[in-house]
């Protein structure tokens, strides 16, 4: 690296880290001890009641809920959509790959509201899910319940697997699946001993990315979700306690907010740990 | 692999298994729920459109939108190239860590991001007082709105970018330089039509981002129609969440939002070829 600093003096190198270290630690750090800082403010008394509070536990459960569907399910999808559009050559293949980026580029209230005008008292759907109900006489809701949670975490980190497996299976081809294929492997085989070992990386560290997005999602939730203590979600929680806007509760709002923080942080370190791995591997 | 191998029909299976499952899923997820507020929105008649977009409030929102995304993505631009320059060309104590949180807006939560940021650039909070010294106030205006854009569009350009810089080769510069460029010269001219198509990348990520934010902005902005620090997203959630909801004015005014967005992505990735174009000649 020594040969690039060559032409350009000392000057500009410790000008340019100079920038960036304070860059980073006002964006980024600051805030982190920010959230620490006003969180412990009140003593660890406080800190530890907001944590064992009903309705943080129950937005608990309902995040890691609606999480685990979320990259269940994406999961699931980015493994079929990278599989059809890295394997074979068919029209509209561009049109397709654009559509399921969509939600990368929308609003997440646009989300929201997506779920609340199909499943929604005005929804078109809302007869359908009616005359299901009173048939099989369940009692299932889209919007404003754990249900509609769950699928507005789905709409937002849809693309999120499909987007980190699709230049990996692009750069390794398709000639070793296709010579196991003629060898008279399965399909599912040819996935699991050919595909797998190249892409698990990737797969994981797709999927990190889903789970960071999925259980910090706020917007699209808080449009298809009311109930405090019932279909919260922690980021919900934590805006409802943040409005109550007496000292104690924006107290107790950076302490659940801190449970999210550790989240993230934990998020953030098996992200590194994966592209270590997939780079040693790629080696 | 050569291409005639997969334009006929490939040895491969799980063409129609995989196909039916993808557009299953994106239509059932995605698509279909996406329709319904194209639908919803136009059960407005012309009329009825043209007045609520032309109300201030709703106006002014996409102004402040569209005009604070576009600010920060460019503030994004300018710290993304130095941010992703040094961690990609210097050696430095505390590199991997900075290089590894430079992600964290994409994984803490924005609702968190929000309050924190709100609570940091208020009058008590450590940066709101020193910016007060020099006599700008964050909290509650359209600079703390754009802070906490910049904050989460950041990781964008850098991650744009790092791949790019990684693999430019050296040779172009060296050239350069031993044809008597100067380092600034090099710069402009040599390395930053390279990563032209790359920021552009990361520019619009940002700003498309930027475009439809609602946690991290919320807090910081104070929703003030007055002073015009009111977004897009959350006029249409104000619709939604008021006593007298109105499903179509938040279902006209989302679909106006998304045609902004792809607007702008359309109009960027115009640029990107037109800049690829002119490099390759």
């Amino acid at each position: 690296m020594e040969k690039h600093n060559n032409s350009e003096g000392k000057f500009v190198p410790y000008l340019l880290i100079g920038i960036s270290v304070l860059f980073f630690l006002v964006m980024l750090v600051f805030p982190l001890a920010e959230v620490i800082y006003r969180s412990l403010k009140d003593g660890i008394e406080v800190y530890k009641s907001a944590l064992a509070a009903s309705n943080t536990l129950s937005a608990l459960w309902v995040t890691l809920i609606a999480t685990v569907i979320a990259l269940v399910v994406n999961t699931f999808f980015g493994l079929c959509a990278s599989w059809l559009l890295t394997k074979f050559e068919f029209r509209g293949k561009q049109v397709l790959s654009t559509l399921i980026d969509i939600p990368f580029s929308i609003s997440p209230v646009i989300a929201g509201l997506a779920f609340i005008m199909t499943f929604g008292r005005v929804g078109w759907a809302k007869p359908i899910i009616d005359w299901f109900n009173g048939v099989f006489g369940t009692d299932i809701s889209f919007v404003f319940s754990v249900p509609g949670v769950v699928l507005a975490t789905i709409f937002v980190t849809f693309p999120f697997v499909s987007r980190e497996l699709l230049p990996v299976m692009q750069a390794q081809g398709s000639a070793e699946e296709e010579a196991a294929a003629m060898m008279g492997a399965r399909g599912f085989v040819i996935f699991r001993r050919v595909t797998f070992p190249h892409i698990k990386w990737a797969l994981l560290y797709g999927m990190i990315l889903c789970a960071a997005r999925a259980f910090g999602e706020f917007g699209a939730v808080y449009a298809v979700s009311k109930a405090r203590g019932k279909t919260f979600t922690l980021p919900l929680e934590i805006d409802a306690l943040y409005m109550a806007g007496s000292s104690d509760s924006i107290t107790q709002a950076f302490a659940v907010s801190s449970l999210l923080v550790l989240m993230a942080i934990i998020m953030l370190v098996l992200k590194q740990i994966v592209e270590y791995r997939g780079k040693v591997m790629e080696e | 692999m050569s291409r005639k191998a997969r334009k006929g029909k490939s040895v491969l299976p799980g063409f129609g298994l995989t196909m039916g499952i993808t557009v299953a899923m994106l239509s059932v997820l995605v698509l279909i729920p996406l329709a319904s507020v194209l639908v919803y929105a136009f059960h407005m008649s012309w009329k009825e459109f043209l007045e609520l977009m032309m109300r201030p409030n709703v106006r002014q929102a996409f102004v402040t939108s569209v005009s604070c995304a576009f600010v920060a993505a460019v503030l994004n631009c300018v710290f993304g190239l130095v941010l992703a320059w040094v961690l990609v060309r210097y050696e430095f104590p505390g590199k991997r860590l900075m290089d590894g949180m430079i992600e964290l807006p994409f994984a803490l939560p924005t609702a968190v991001a929000g309050i924190t940021l709100s609570k940091m650039y208020s009058d008590e909070g450590i940066l709101g007082r020193l910016l007060g010294y020099i006599g700008i106030k964050a909290s509650y205006t359209k600079t703390g709105l754009t802070i906490a854009l910049v904050f989460i569009g950041i990781p964008f350009v850098v991650r744009a970018l790092q791949p790019v810089l990684e693999k430019l080769p050296g040779t172009y510069e060296e050239a350069s330089t031993m044809l008597g460029a100067s380092r600034s010269y090099t710069f402009r001219r040599v390395i930053l039509p390279e990563l032209m198509p790359a920021l552009l990348t990361g520019f619009g990520l940002a700003l498309a981002r930027g475009i439809g934010e609602y946690g991290s902005v919320i807090y910081i902005s104070g929703n003030s129609a007055k002073e015009g620090t009111q977004v897009v997203s959350y006029i249409i959630m104000q619709k939604l969440n008021s006593g007298n909801v109105d499903y179509e004015g938040a279902a006209a005014i989302a679909l106006v939002l998304l045609l902004v967005s792809f607007f702008l992505l359309f109009l960027i990735n115009m640029i990107q070829i037109a800049a690829g174009r002119r490099t390759k000649q």
